[in-house]
């Protein structure tokens, strides 16, 4: 039974095939409309996240296929004390594949372990979301038909953004990528991820705290949110905030033909005048991520067509 | 200094000197009623000083703990006053029922029936990391 819980459990060549599969759907959606008929997804999500279990239960509609929903761990057996193992176990009679939001760690690893269906890592506490790193990539493979060749910056908080980690272990896996990484002191790229990611597949990359610095030379640019919560005292965070919100100024050295690309929800990090700017591509990569969980539950439920 | 040789049982040789009495706590060898001996700072050819431990009774020991925190060690299964096979221990593959996994995120922190295992991630710098959550192992979580 194939599950996907981490970026990693996809090879190249498979995410490749998936990107080329969603491509396929979005020039061609009648192709794929009775593609899971009878075939039913469950969402089980312990906690909420209304924008993920949407875009899984979309994927799975025009598929063709139906969705059976738990959204509120507190009306669920969970909150009768029933363990993620027996939950997996129970709603592998019922569904043919789960798509799983926990907000604890390896949540979904123990759902795929008892499970006896495919299980989908829908987002655990701040560990895995790889649905949302094949979002990325799809948007990336768009905008410049290549995931290798480029460089790529991440802004804002390196330290807590699991979409960053993520997204750079895949992006890692491509040749001659560069990687800005542009944050504060307080939320820089944790030392492991450098270690056993970037420097373990030689990928040259730079850390800077200016926004400006690189800008001229990124061909994409990967923003998240600066939160308050995680700073030590307000008086840094209020020092810091502004540096790190994108707005058309500082837009005026950046290529022509960069790419602007958030996970979402967006608070004020990139300004609204920039949504106009044909180089936004965040809501475009909600759409994207829609399709990539399309071909993804086609692969795991072994679907052609 | 003699220790009697065992007729069945087990010794543990080529401890790191130093490690023995960590080996004897964790693998609860207070807990038995044969006789145990432990041989610190004995002289080695191999290592300068060694811990040595003698088990005299055949039983089962945790040899996933025993290579995790000395993989330098042998251990030498001893039947009717013969060597009958020696091991020479490694850091294991993974780790069950070793180590805690200390991350309050983790679903083990919340669902404590659940199995504790943890990989071998880098074998160079004797990396664990949990199977649920990847937090990294540290030595004091034994």
């Amino acid at each position: 039974m194939r599950s996907v819980l981490d970026i990693n459990d996809l090879t190249v060549d498979e995410i490749d095939g998936l990107i080329a599969v969603a491509e396929d759907i979005m020039s061609d959606p009648d192709k794929y409309a009775h593609a899971c008929d009878r075939k039913k997804l469950a969402t089980l999500f312990f906690e909420p996240s209304t924008r993920t279990r949407l875009s899984f239960e979309a994927a799975m509609y025009e598929l063709g296929g139906h969705v059976l929903s738990m959204s509120d761990a507190a009306s669920s057996s969970a909150s009768k004390g029933e363990s993620v193992a027996d939950t997996a176990a129970v709603v592998s009679s019922y569904a043919d594949i789960i798509a799983m939001r926990h907000p604890k760690e390896g949540a979904p690893r123990v759902a795929s372990m008892h499970a006896t269906v495919p299980v989908i890592n829908a987002g655990d506490g701040g560990h895995n979301h790889p649905t949302q790193t094949l979002a990325d990539l799809l948007t990336i493979h768009k905008e410049k038909g290549r995931l290798g060749g480029l460089t790529i910056g991440f802004c804002g908080d390196l330290k807590f953004g699991r979409t960053v980690h993520s997204l750079i272990n895949a992006m890692s896996r491509y040749p001659d990528v560069r990687v800005i990484l542009i944050s504060p002191e307080e939320l820089k790229l944790p030392g492991y991820v450098k270690k056993e990611v970037l420097n373990k597949n030689k990928i040259p990359y730079v850390e800077t705290k200016d926004l400006l610095e690189f800008m001229p030379e990124l061909d994409i640019l990967y923003m998240t949110r600066v939160q308050r919560e995680r700073f030590f005292n307000e008086e840094d965070y209020l020092r810091l905030k502004d540096s790190y919100i994108l707005t058309p100024d500082k837009l005026k050295t950046a290529k022509n033909d960069l790419s602007i690309l958030h996970p979402l929800p967006r608070v004020n990090e990139i300004s609204v005048a920039i949504d106009k700017d044909p180089r936004a591509c965040y809501f475009k990569q909600v759409l994207y991520g829609k399709y990539m969980r399309m071909a993804l539950i086609l692969k795991l439920l072994g679907v052609d067509v | 200094m003699n220790i009697d040789s065992i007729r069945n049982g087990i010794v543990i040789d080529h401890i790191t000197a130093g490690k023995g009495m960590k080996l004897y706590r964790l693998l609860q060898l207070d807990s038995l009623d044969c006789p145990v001996a432990i041989v610190t700072n004995a002289q080695s050819r191999k290592l300068t000083r060694k811990d040595i431990i003698k088990i005299d009774a055949s039983i089962k020991i945790n040899l996933d703990l025993v290579g995790y925190v000395d993989p330098g060690v042998t251990i030498n299964i001893i039947e009717n006053g013969e060597l009958v096979e020696k091991k020479r221990m490694e850091l294991p593959e993974k780790l069950v029922g070793v180590i805690r996994c200390r991350n309050p995120r983790c679903i083990t922190s919340t669902e404590q029936e659940l199995p504790q295992i943890f990989n071998l991630t880098d074998r160079e710098n004797r990396v664990y990391r949990c199977l649920y959550c990847e937090s990294r192992a540290k030595e004091e979580d034994l």
